[in-house]
């Protein structure tokens, strides 16, 4: 294995961005934001660089590590403080270094206006260091600590403008959501430890092939846990839609292009064990189907912009998390899927922030309308991600979903059956949704309340999102001609890489049927708001399902009747027990003192012969006493 | 002379005094009677010292005396003191120390 003593680079630069805005405080206000976009913007130099020092290296000695120092080192337990970078992670740095310096870019000129403008890129650059911790540790351990400082990121992002209630609600809701993800990572650690006996990625490796499979079942699960907290998947979706209060190039970075899609990256990186745990990978691909549709019918309902546009983050998340439970024939297309939809998605919500921004923060689509004609590079751009998240031919999410789509089939059965109904399924629904939302926003009939005066973005802005929009044109021909993504990533995933399965379906059939599902949901969408009147209040005299649709699936009102109000029952039940047998208790003592004071004292009369009397008599009792007992 | 007589005239002297602080209201009578008991202790101790032709007894009492003078001081100080803050000696008015 080669080493190498630059990696550290990638992960120290934003981080000193973060320290250094952080501790200088609002002395910095005024060149803060540069000195953040400056860390970002070198730390993707030091991923270029990287990566053509690897392209120049064989196949067999691309991946490089670096040891930092020693970490832990108690008795068997030994950690290192690890980097390794691999094919897998290169494309995660630059995915993160590359997309967060055009958001920086961004951020530049959409926070402009914000009197806490050098905070936010402290914590942008802390997040760009906790994400890239995520992906460069080479073990579990490693990750771990990026996992949280993501999380903690992601936390202080969504409650930036925490002065309204509201937002830094959301915020906590994020946090709790995410922890429970977070145990199962710990506990996925510790099982590793006490079965395996090592956390980091290659042990581990090794020891899987050894292993029993329970405890590999067990491991996978925990890992299954993790990614859906951080990855917003089924069970623990909820929390995404609210992230949305944080400002929108966050809500781009963090919560569309990297931070969501680490679920995916452990699974991915955690091959070896999903590969040894049918059961485990079983619900791997249950969990993403079920995202992928309840994303997808959330997507439908949603009239705020940035809530829709996160329903699909969850529903093509859904997608990732499906091709990477699909084993090894799906690893590569879950990460070719992430790394396109951290293009267009990302592009598409820079474009929903400028849309924003040029209709006075309103975020209500139905609110919208007409916006071609006053942003045109913004139409542009979201348009040219809307036909990439859709998957029309030659965009990139074209050649990424299908290849996902075509995957599930090849699961073969009735399995294969029901996955790839679900991947089309999700794929007509997306692109009913996206058709409404690039309806809603650009080509109906102007809906906007009154001194609205909708204007084209300035160039810091529009400049990222033409980037990203070249990237959602381009990536999905790039990663596919002559599978070069493809043959990139298969040394990642050991001798295992090479398997395909029978087809199910020719491609060609499969491409025929998901171009068939996206015209008839393009096709409702058109008919259903381009063509007809549309209501600039949201209707109420909907069906039921519009009604379930529009409370994101009853998505929080099940997690409160199931989790929060018993939880809250049990809480209530424990206090009370406190209070009544601990509190009780000290209490008793307490009172049965200050009983036995209030009649003791009644025998102190204040009379001094009394007293006299007393002792007299007490003296001759024990003189009385002695005398019986010597007799 | 028997000396066990005057065991008996001490034992008689102490129930008098004992008797005298649980019953007399005075402060000067009760104090009188406890050195009355303080005396018969004395008598006692003489008497045991010569039954027994040892000198301890002799030498307890002067202990005794000199404590009793002592407390005679304190003792006479604080009724004096009660007296003429509040114009009598009776034991039974000076009985607010509980509240």
């Amino acid at each position: 294995m080669t080493t190498s003593t630059t990696l550290v680079y990638l992960i120290a630069l934003p981080l000193l961005g973060a320290t250094i805005l952080l501790l200088a405080g609002r002395r910095s206000d005024k060149w803060g934001h540069l000195l953040a976009t400056f860390f970002s913007a070198s730390s993707f130099a030091v991923g270029l660089y990287q990566l053509s020092l690897m392209l120049d290296r064989p196949t067999e000695e691309r991946a490089v590590t670096q040891k930092l120092f020693t970490w832990i080192n108690v008795g068997t337990f030994n950690v290192d403080a690890g980097l390794l970078l691999d094919q897998l992670s290169i494309c995660f740095v630059l995915l993160i270094t590359g997309v967060g310096t055009l958001i920086h870019i961004y951020s530049i000129s959409y926070m402009s206006h914000d009197e806490n403008r050098r905070r936010f890129f402290a914590y942008l650059n802390l997040f760009i260091a906790s994400m890239l911790l995520l992906v460069l540790g080479d073990s579990y351990l490693n990750l771990y600590v990026g996992w949280e400082g993501v999380g903690l990121a992601s936390y202080l992002l969504i409650g930036f403008w925490n002065q309204k209630p509201a937002y830094a609600t959301a915020s906590k809701k994020a946090f709790v959501m995410n922890r429970i993800g977070d145990m199962g990572l710990s506990f996925a650690i510790m099982i590793a430890f006490a079965t395996l006996g090592t956390v980091s990625f290659s042990g581990v490796e090794e020891a899987s092939h050894t292993a029993s499979k329970a405890a590999l079942t067990a491991i996978g699960i925990m890992l299954l846990v993790a990614a859906t907290g951080k990855s917003a998947q089924f069970p623990l979706q909820s929390w995404l839609g609210d992230a949305m209060a944080g400002p929108t190039p966050v809500s781009a970075l963090i919560h569309a292009a990297t931070m969501v899609t680490a679920g995916v990256y452990l699974i991915v990186r955690s091959n070896f064990i999903f590969d040894a745990a049918p059961t485990a990978q079983l619900l791997v691909v249950i969990v993403g189907a079920i995202t992928l549709l309840f994303g997808a019918l959330i997507g439908t309902a949603k009239d705020d912009i940035k809530k829709a546009l996160a329903a699909s983050t969850m529903s093509q998340i859904g997608y990732m998390i499906l091709g990477a439970g699909l084993g090894p024939a799906g690893y590569a297309f879950a990460i070719m899927h992430l790394l396109t939809h951290g293009f267009f998605k990302a592009g598409m919500f820079l474009g929903a922030g400028s849309v924003m921004h040029g209709m006075n923060d309103q975020v209500d689509m139905r609110r919208y309308g007409a916006l071609r004609k006053f942003m045109p590079i913004t139409f542009i751009t979201f348009g040219l991600g809307y036909l990439a998240i859709i998957g029309v031919p030659p965009f990139a999410g074209f050649y990424s979903k299908d290849l996902i789509i075509e995957t599930a089939f090849n699961a073969g059965g009735v399995k294969g059956l029901l996955l790839g109904g679900a991947a089309l399924l999700g794929a007509a629904l997306t692109a009913f949704y996206m058709t409404r939302v690039m309806v809603l926003t650009f080509t109906s009939k102007e809906r906007w309340e009154e001194n609205q005066h909708p204007h084209e973005s300035p160039f810091l802005m529009w400049l990222p999102m033409a980037i990203l929009a070249i990237g959602s044109v381009t990536t999905g021909f790039l990663f596919t001609r002559g599978d070069a993504l493809v043959n990139w990533l298969n040394p990642v995933f050991g001798e295992h890489g090479e398997e395909h399965g029978e087809h199910m379906f020719e491609p060609i059939v499969v491409s025929g049927m998901a171009l068939t599902a996206v015209a008839i949901g393009v096709a409702i969408a058109l008919a259903k708001y381009q063509f007809s009147k549309i209501d600039s209040v949201a209707p109420q005299n909907v069906s039921i399902f519009t009604r379930i649709a529009r409370k994101d699936l009853m998505q929080d009102s099940f997690n409160e009747a199931v989790f929060m109000r018993p939880g809250q029952a049990l809480t209530a039940l424990l206090v009370k027990g406190d209070e009544s047998v601990v509190d009780g208790a000290v209490r008793g003592i307490g009172r049965t003192a200050l009983g036995a004071g209030a009649t003791l004292r009644k025998t102190q009369t204040g009379f001094a012969r009394s007293y006299a009397a007393l002792i007299l008599i007490g003296a001759i009792a024990l003189i009385a006493g002695i005398w019986v007992v010597t007799q | 002379m028997n000396p066990y007589n005057y065991l008996y005239l001490s034992a008689l002297l102490f129930t008098i005094g004992a008797v005298g602080v649980v019953v007399r209201r005075n402060a000067i009578v009760v104090f009188m009677c406890v050195e009355l008991m303080l005396n018969a202790a004395n008598l006692t101790l003489v008497t045991f010292s010569r039954i027994n032709g040892t000198l301890d007894g002799q030498v307890m009492a002067f202990f005794t005396m000199v404590v009793a003078a002592c407390e005679v001081v304190v003792g006479l100080a604080i009724i004096v003191a009660i007296y003429r803050s509040r114009r009598s000696a009776s034991v039974d008015d000076a009985s607010l120390l509980k509240r």
